[in-house]
Formats: structure tokens, sequence, C-alpha cells
């Protein structure tokens, strides 16, 4: 195969990709920060202690975390079906990889939050805020650094759950290599595949940790 | 202003608190002293009630906290400033944010916000600094942004958790000297926790000294130091306790120079040895402790001493 022939396979696989990883990672923040919030908002010693909330909340991740991406992603298909319509494309990959990040990306966002000091937290509280200015004004600023961290994990996960959601009908660049790269021998592609995925994740890592650093005060 | 009663907290089985009483009148600065592990920060936080006692009433400013909902709690605690070792300060705000923290809570405009925290930064004299980040300032500078922040609600107490001991000697000088000033000019009433008798000494009007978890002593530091036996008078003066069998301690307060001695010395058929003592200087004047040994015909010397108005302890 010639570069003519592979570059507009590269572009629309890559697109597949940031499609893939883009929706997913918004919807991983959209549930997985404040079921993050809630693991440690609602532990003992938290701002609003339900042990036994946080206890379900826990197992639920933990389940959710321990399952392997692929057995997860066939075994929600029922659920894919209910959620999309379909269980092939773009938007049917979307929903195993947001159920697989988010519990990854709700540990994350508790292990970032506890880091803050508890000192803080209680002179907030000596302030008179309530415990929706402290998780808003004190808990995620704080913790920012922290959870832009985590996400930057969570991407570079979610490029990983991608490349082998995209086998089962997604696309994107895992899907290219495999197709390609495997089942019809053209070395060259599985290659430059490996070489844009390295690429991409650097690239994620270098910016989440410039934006991580920029915004930490320490 | 702050009227502690009955006031016991439980941890499990570890008695922190076993019955304080406490009361801080307006005004003054008033100071808790006492071993590491006495109940010292557990009281503090049950006055504001970051802690809530396990039993007893905590009464701030004429309201009763301990009977309050959580509402009126955060709203009655906008009006209670605290302070606190390792400043607390919020790492992802400038000074000036920190400042206008407590503002935001209270639901104070952007505009009067900006205005205020200027305010509160010059009165701590840190004016000009409000661009910079917590990590950029000293700690007697953290400590004086921890100030302000406190000031911002215009509270009517300051609450003080060891606000100095992790500062050098200087700086909690400086830091002294700030709160004794915001003491004197706004008439703040101030409950501080410390374990160092120099803060006690530089600052403190009233004192209470707690061990186990209860109070041993507590009162106007004047008062305390002419009550013959006060725990306060041995841990402030550098003299050797128990006294020497015989041996007779003598508290001067007022004017330390008056030549009491020379004079009892001339009246009477008695001699007097000095064995130790010194003059300490506190928020409210000096005060003498002197131990000596007395021959002679003693009983109508230590009788013109007490009407001299000295304090005499004979040991026995
Ligand atoms: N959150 C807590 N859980 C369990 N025990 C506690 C807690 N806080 C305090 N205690 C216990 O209560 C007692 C009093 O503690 P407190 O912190 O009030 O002492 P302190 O006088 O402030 O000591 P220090 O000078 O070391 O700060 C101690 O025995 C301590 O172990
Ligand atoms: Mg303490």
């Amino acid at each position: 195969m010639t570069w003519d022939e592979m570059a507009p396979l590269l572009v629309e696989a890559t697109w597949q990709t940031a499609q893939m990883v883009g929706w997913s990672t918004l919807f991983t923040v959209l549930l997985g920060l404040p079921l993050g919030v809630a693991l440690v908002v609602f532990d003992r010693g938290g701002l609003l202690p339900l042990p036994a909330v946080k206890t379900v909340l826990g197992v639920v991740v933990n389940v959710g975390r321990s399952l392997p991406f692929i057995v997860l992603m066939i075994a929600i298909i029922p659920f894919t079906r209910l959620v999309v319509g379909t269980t092939i494309g773009t938007a049917a990959v979307v929903v195993p990889l947001t159920v697989g990040a988010v519990p990854f990306f709700a540990r994350l966002v508790e292990t970032a939050l506890r880091e803050v000091g508890a000192d803080v937290v209680q002179a907030a509280q000596a302030m008179g805020a309530g415990r929706t200015t402290i998780v808003g004004k004190v808990l995620l600023p704080e913790a920012f650094p922290g959870l832009v961290a985590g996400l930057t994990v969570t991407v570079v996960a979610l490029i990983g759950y991608s490349a082998m959601a995209g086998t089962v009908g997604g696309g994107g660049l895992g899907d290219l290599a495999v197709r390609y790269g495997y089942q019809r021998f053209e070395t060259l592609i599985m290659i430059v595949t490996v070489v844009v995925l390295i690429v991409i994740v650097q690239l994620v890592q270098s910016l989440g940790d410039v934006v991580a650093r920029r915004l930490s005060h320490k | 202003m702050i009227q502690v009663s009955g006031l016991r907290k439980l941890y499990g089985d570890t008695v922190a608190l076993d019955g304080v009483d406490l009361h801080v009148r307006e005004g003054e600065i008033y100071g808790v002293l006492g071993e590491s592990g006495a109940g010292k920060s557990t009281l503090l936080r049950c006055v504001n009630l970051l802690e809530r006692p396990t039993a007893g009433t905590v009464t701030v400013a004429g309201q009763e906290l301990t009977a309050l909902t959580e509402r009126e709690l955060n709203r009655a605690r906008r009006r209670i400033g605290m302070i606190h070792q390792h400043f607390a300060l919020l790492s992802s705000r400038t000074v000036a944010g920190n400042v206008a923290f407590p503002l935001e809570v209270m639901g104070v405009p952007r505009a009067e916000r900006r205005r205020r925290v200027a305010e509160l930064l010059d009165l701590v004299g840190l004016g000009g600094r409000g661009g910079d980040h917590p990590h950029q300032l000293s700690g007697g500078q953290k400590q004086r942004v921890g100030i302000a922040r406190a000031l911002a609600g215009d509270p009517a107490v300051l609450l003080s958790d060891e606000a100095t001991s992790a500062l050098d000697p200087a700086t909690t000088h400086s830091i002294l000297d700030l709160l004794k000033r915001l003491n004197a000019e706004l008439g703040l009433t101030i409950l501080l926790i410390t374990h160092e008798m120099d803060v006690v000494k530089s600052v403190c009007d009233s004192v209470a000294i707690m061990a186990d978890g209860r109070v041993r002593e507590s009162g106007r530091i004047a008062d305390l130091i002419r009550t013959p036996g006060s725990r306060l008078t041995r841990d402030i003066f550098p003299l050797p306790e128990p006294a020497p069998p015989g041996s007779v301690t003598l508290t001067f307060t007022g004017d330390p120079q008056r030549p009491v001695v020379s004079e009892t010395v001339r009246k009477f058929d008695v001699e007097i040895s000095i064995l130790g003592g010194s003059i300490e200087e506190l928020a409210g004047g000096s005060v003498g402790r002197l131990r000596v040994a007395v021959t002679g015909d003693t009983e109508p010397a230590l009788a013109y001493l007490r009407e001299r108005g000295l304090i005499v302890e004979v040991a026995p």
C-alpha cells in the first residue's frame, strides 16, 4: 500500500478515534466527577456522612473497575442497545467506553479530593460555608490540578480502550491496525498506526501535565 | 461574650473535655494553656461547633450556638473569626481571593467585596500583596492573610488555635502585636490557645489552665497572680517548686521599685536572704516574685509585708 492510499484511511481512523474518545471523555466527566465527589462527601467523616450509600457506591465502582474492558463491552451490549438503539458504530462504542471509564475516573477524582487538607475544609466550615459552597469553592478548586492529572490518565486509558472497542464496529485506529495491519499483513500500516497512537498519547499526556502544572500553586 | 457551660466531649472512650466552664468577657484576650492532649483544641472547636459537644452549652455574643439549626449556625459562624496553626489558606486562590472567600459566602456583591478586601489587607499590613499566591508568602505573612480573612465578617470574636506555633520568635511577636492592636482598636474579643507561656504573658488579660479535659484554674491574670498557691504564678516564674521548707515566697504587683524588703529589715529584727526571684512583664504590668529565707522575729515582719500589699506564702 502506498502513502497516498494510506493517508485517507489514517485520517478517517484518527477522526473516529478522536470522536469516540472525545464523546466518552465528556460523558465520563459528567458522570464520574459527581460520583467521585459522592464517594468523598458521603464517607464517614465526610461533609454529609452516609456510610451506607458510600459503601454501595464503592462496591459499584469496584465491580466496574474489576471487569476487563473487553468483557464489560460485551456484557453490556443489551444496555448499549437500550441507550443508542444499536450496538455498532461510533455512537455505540461510546457507551461501553463511558461505562468502563466512569468508575476509573471516579476513583481518581476521589483520590484528588482526599488530597485537599482537612484544615482548609474546616476553615471554610468555620466561616459558615455550607456543603455546596465547600464542594464548589474549596474541594474542587483545590483539587483541580489533581483532577486534571486524573483526567489525563483517563483519556489515555480511553484511547487504549477505544482501540479495542473499535474492532467491534466503532472504527478508529485500533480497528485500522487490526484490519489492514494484522488481517492483510500490511506491516507498514500497522507501524504507522502504532506511531500515530504513541504520538496522540504523548500529546495528551504533555498537555495534561502542562495544564496541571500551570494550575498548581504549591 | 463567650460563655461555655458544662461542656463535655467524648471520642469513643476518650474523654477530651470533662465538664468545662469558661467565661470570656467582651473585649478581652483570653488564653487557654495546657499540655498536649489537655483538650485545648477540642474546646476551641466546640466554641464554633466545628465539633459537636457531647453535653453542655456554648453561647457566643448572646446566641446559644448549641441550640441552633445548621443554617442558623452557619450564619452565626460568620461573626466568629478563626485562625489556624497552619494558616489553612486556599492554595487555588490569590491572597485577595482568600480574603474574599468569607465575603462570597456571605453574599457580598463583587464591588463591595473588592473594597473590603483592600481595606482588610491594609489593616494587616499586606496592602499591595493581594495578587500573590499564598506559597509566595512567608509564614508570618500567611498568618496575616488568615487574620484578614477571619476579620472579613466583622466578627465579635476571634478564635485562634496555636496561631503562632509555626512561626519564629520575631514573627510570633509581630503577629501578637497585630492581635493586640486589633483587640484595642476594634474591641475584638480573642480566645487563643497556646502552649507558650510567653504568649500568655505578653497579650492575655485572662487565662484558663487545662489538664485532662478540665479547667484547673481560670480568671484574670491580675487576680490569679494575687491568689496564693496559684498554678499560673508558679508556671510564670522560674523558681524551683516545691519551695524549700520554711522558705517564704513574696509576690509583688504594681511598682516593683519600692524598697519593701530593705524597709522590713530596717524595721524588724530579721535577716532576709534572697534565694531566687525574677520580675516578669505581663500585659497588665510587671509582677515580681522573690523567694527568701527569713530568720529572726519573722511573724511581725511577714505581717508588715502583707500589709504593704505583698502576697506572702510560707512553705510548710
Ligand atoms: N477527632 C478525634 N478523634 C478522637 N480523639 C480525639 C480527636 N480529637 C482529639 N482527640 C483526643 O482528645 C484529647 C484532647 O485533644 P486536643 O486536640 O483537644 O488536645 P490539645 O490540648 O489541643 O493538644 P495539643 O496541644 O497537642 O494540640 C486527646 O486525648 C486526643 O487524642
Ligand atoms: Mg491542639
